[in-house]
C-alpha cells in the first residue's frame, strides 16, 4: 500500500486534510491504514511461485462452528474482573478491531455480577406476576412459539467509558476503554404480547426483573417501556443466545443502560412501585457535585467514538490519505450527524454514515483525511435526532461533577504525533498521557 | 420508511397464549423481594453482635475488616462524605432504605455461597452493618418490625430522573 493517493481530486471539508466524504465513491481511491503496535505484521511472503502454498494442497474439511481465522487472534474481549472473584466483573469489546455495525456474538461485551449460570432450557420457566389477573409461568418451548420481533440495537453498560472521569487521560485501546457496548439484532416476544395474556392491572406502573444467576440480580422497569419495545429476547444475531449474553431468556430494552436488560430471566412482578434494589440505589446512580444522586437514568445518551486511528494505533505509512472512522450511538434515537475534527476541534466536517442508519443502534461513519505529517488531534462529535449534541469533556464534568461514574458519554480525542503514535488526551491544548487504564472502582 | 408485515415496536398483537396458570406456591417462592417500605420482610431476627461472626466468616475477605473495603465494596468507616474531593459511598452514607439491605444480602450473598444464609442470619448482618455505619447501637435487634423503623441517612439524597 502507498499513502499517496492516485487521481481523485482533494476537497477539503475543514482545517488540517479532513476531506469531503464523497471522495469515497470516486475510483481509485487508495487508503493508508493505522495499524495497532501490538498489531500482528504479516512478513511479506516469497513470491517463488505463481501459486501460494495453500493452493497446492486440499484445503480443510467442513467445521460444525465456524471459528475466526487463526491470524485474528488477537481480536478478543478484554477481561477486566474483580481481583478476587474472577467471575464478576465486565469484559470489553474489541472496538477497535471491529468493521460494520455488528458486534460479533463471541465479541459482545460482558457485565457479570456473579459468573455465568449455566440454565438448563428443558427446566427453565418465566414466572409474570404480581398485579396482573392471572399469574402466568412460560416455559422456553412455549416462548418461541409466539410471533418474534426483531430489532438491531446497542446494549451498552452504564458504566461503560468511565476511565473517562479519571484525571489522567487511560491509555487503554478504544475498546477496552469504551466497549462496554455492543449491538446485535435481538429476535423474542415482544413484551407487551405477554403482559395482556397476564391482564395487568390498571394500577401497574412497574416491573421487576429477576435474573436466574447467582447474584439473583433484580431491578425495577417502568412498564411504559416494557409496552412500548421492550423484547423477552431468544436470539442474537440469528443463533440462540449465548450463555453470557442470558441464555435462555433476556430483556433487551432498547436504548436503555444495560443493567436493565437483565439476563437469564427468570421473574417478572407487576407493581405500583420500584424494589429499590441495590443496582438502582448504591450502584447505577450518578452522584452530584451537590451530594444527591440520580436515579433512574435510563436512557443512554448519544456518544461516538473514532475507533480508527484509535489510542495504541500507528500511522505507519506516514504522510497520506488515511480513513476515519468510528460508530456513534443513541439511545433516544437515530444518530442524525457525525462531525469529525482533525485540528482538536476548530473546524469540523460532517462524516459520511453507513447505512442503514437505526434508531438506538450503533451508526458506522467514516470520513476521508489527507495527514501531512504534523501532529494533528482528532475528534468526533454525535447529534442526534432530538437535536443532542455529544458533549465535550469539560461540559460533561461541569453539568455531572466528577464522581457520576456512570454514564460517561464526552467526546474522545485523539492525538496524532509526527511519528504516527496515536495517544488519548483531553485536550488539543494539554497533551499529558499516562498510563492509568485503570478505573477508579472494582467491578464486582 | 417502508411498512414490512412483521411485528413492529409499540405493536401489540394476540400471542398463542401458551403460559401455565402459577398456582400460589409457585408464585409464593419466587416472590421474596423486600421492597423499601419493608413489604417482603420475613420472620426471624438477629443482633450486630451475632452478624459480626458471620462477617468475619464469610464476608471480611472481599469487605475487610470492619466493612472497611477490599476487593469488595467499602460498606462502612467512611471518612469523605459526598460533597467532598473522594466520596466514599458506602451502606452508611449512600444506601438509602434498610429494609432492602436485607433483600440484597439475602439474594446475593455470600458470593461463594449465594442463598445460603437463614433469614435470622441475614437479619443479624444486616444489624451488624447498621452497627458500623453507626446508625443503630450494638445491642438492637433487626427483625421485620425494627428494621422498617431505621432511617438511613441518605434516604432522601436521590433524584429520580425517570426518562
Amino acid at each position: 500500500m502507498t499513502g499517496k493517493m492516485k487521481s481523485a481530486p482533494l476537497h477539503p471539508v475543514a482545517g488540517n486534510g479532513l476531506l469531503d466524504r464523497r471522495l469515497f465513491l470516486q475510483s481509485g481511491v487508495v487508503l493508508a491504514t493505522a495499524q495497532l503496535v501490538s498489531g500482528t505484521a504479516h512478513a511479506a511472503r516469497r513470491e517463488a511461485s505463481a501459486r501460494p502454498e495453500w493452493m497446492n494442497v486440499p484445503g480443510k474439511p467442513f467445521t460444525p462452528y465456524g471459528q475466526p481465522a487463526e491470524y485474528e487472534n488477537e481480536v478478543v474481549r478484554y477481561p477486566s474482573p474483580n481481583r478476587q472473584l474472577r467471575n464478576s466483573g465486565a469484559s470489553w469489546t474489541p472496538l477497535h478491531r471491529l468493521e460494520g455495525m455488528i458486534t460479533p456474538n463471541g465479541l459482545h461485551y460482558e457485565r457479570h455480577h456473579n459468573g455465568v449460570p449455566q440454565v438448563d432450557p428443558a427446566e427453565h420457566r418465566l414466572l409474570v406476576h404480581g398485579l396482573v389477573r392471572q399469574p402466568l409461568l412460560f416455559s422456553v418451548d412455549n416462548l418461541l412459539r409466539y410471533p418474534l420481533r426483531s430489532q438491531i440495537c446497542f446494549v451498552e453498560c452504564g458504566g461503560n467509558s468511565n476511565a473517562g472521569w479519571n484525571k489522567t487521560p487511560s491509555q487503554a485501546e478504544a475498546g477496552y476503554f469504551h466497549g462496554l457496548v455492543s449491538c446485535s439484532e435481538w429476535t423474542g416476544v415482544p413484551l407487551a404480547t405477554v403482559l395482556a395474556e397476564v391482564g395487568v392491572d390498571k394500577k401497574a406502573k412497574w416491573l421487576i426483573a429477576d435474573g436466574a444467576d447467582a447474584f439473583a440480580m433484580n431491578i425495577s422497569i417502568p412498564i411504559e417501556k416494557a409496552m412500548d419495545d421492550a423484547i423477552l429476547a431468544l436470539y442474537q444475531n440469528g443463533e440462540r443466545l449465548r450463555p453470557e449474553n442470558g441464555y435462555p431468556l433476556r430483556l433487551i430494552l432498547p436504548g436503555w443502560e444495560g443493567v436493565l436488560n437483565v439476563k437469564w430471566l427468570r421473574t417478572l412482578k407487576v407493581t405500583e412501585k420500584p424494589i429499590m434494589a441495590r443496582n438502582e440505589t448504591a450502584r447505577y446512580t450518578e452522584l452530584l457535585p451537590s451530594g444527591q444522586a440520580r436515579m433512574f437514568t435510563f436512557t443512554m445518551e448519544a456518544k461516538s467514538l473514532i475507533t480508527s486511528p484509535s489510542g495504541g494505533m500507528v500511522l505507519k505509512q506516514g504522510p497520506g490519505l488515511y480513513q476515519i472512522t468510528g460508530l456513534a450511538w443513541s439511545g433516544r434515537g437515530r444518530i442524525k450527524q457525525v462531525d469529525v475534527s482533525a485540528d482538536g476541534g476548530k473546524t469540523w466536517a460532517p462524516a459520511e454514515l453507513q447505512n442503514p442508519v437505526l434508531p438506538k443502534a450503533f451508526t458506522r461513519f467514516r470520513i476521508p483525511w489527507q495527514w501531512d505529517g504534523s501532529p494533528s488531534v482528532l475528534k468526533s462529535r454525535a447529534v442526534d435526532e432530538t437535536g443532542y449534541v455529544q458533549p465535550e469533556r469539560e461540559q460533561l464534568i461541569a453539568a455531572q461533577g466528577r464522581h457520576g461514574f456512570y454514564h460517561y458519554n464526552a467526546i474522545v480525542t485523539w492525538s496524532v504525533e509526527q511519528n504516527g503514535s496515536v495517544t488519548h488526551v483531553y485536550t488539543a491544548e494539554a497533551k499529558q498521557t499516562g498510563n492509568n487504564i485503570s478505573i477508579d472502582t472494582d467491578w464486582d | 420508511m417502508p411498512v414490512g408485515i412483521s411485528l413492529q415496536a409499540g405493536e401489540l398483537r394476540p400471542g398463542p397464549k401458551l403460559g401455565e396458570p402459577a398456582d400460589r406456591r409457585a408464585v409464593s417462592s419466587r416472590d421474596w423481594g423486600v421492597m423499601p417500605d419493608g413489604a417482603g420482610l420475613p420472620k426471624g431476627s438477629g443482633t450486630a453482635e451475632q452478624g459480626r461472626v458471620i462477617y468475619d466468616r464469610l464476608c471480611v475477605s472481599c469487605h475487610g475488616p470492619g466493612g472497611l473495603g477490599d476487593s469488595g465494596d467499602q460498606l462502612a468507616g467512611a471518612q469523605m462524605q459526598l460533597t467532598d474531593e473522594w466520596p466514599e459511598k458506602t451502606i452508611g452514607t449512600f444506601w438509602p432504605y434498610a429494609p432492602t439491605l436485607f433483600d440484597f444480602i439475602r439474594r446475593s450473598k455470600p458470593m461463594m455461597q449465594p442463598g445460603s444464609l437463614s433469614d435470622s442470619e441475614v437479619y443479624a448482618l444486616t444489624a451488624y452493618l447498621l452497627y458500623l455505619n453507626k446508625i443503630i447501637p450494638e445491642d438492637q435487634e433487626m427483625n421485620a418490625d425494627t428494621l422498617v423503623d431505621v432511617k438511613m441517612p441518605n434516604r432522601d439524597g436521590f433524584i429520580r430522573v425517570l426518562d
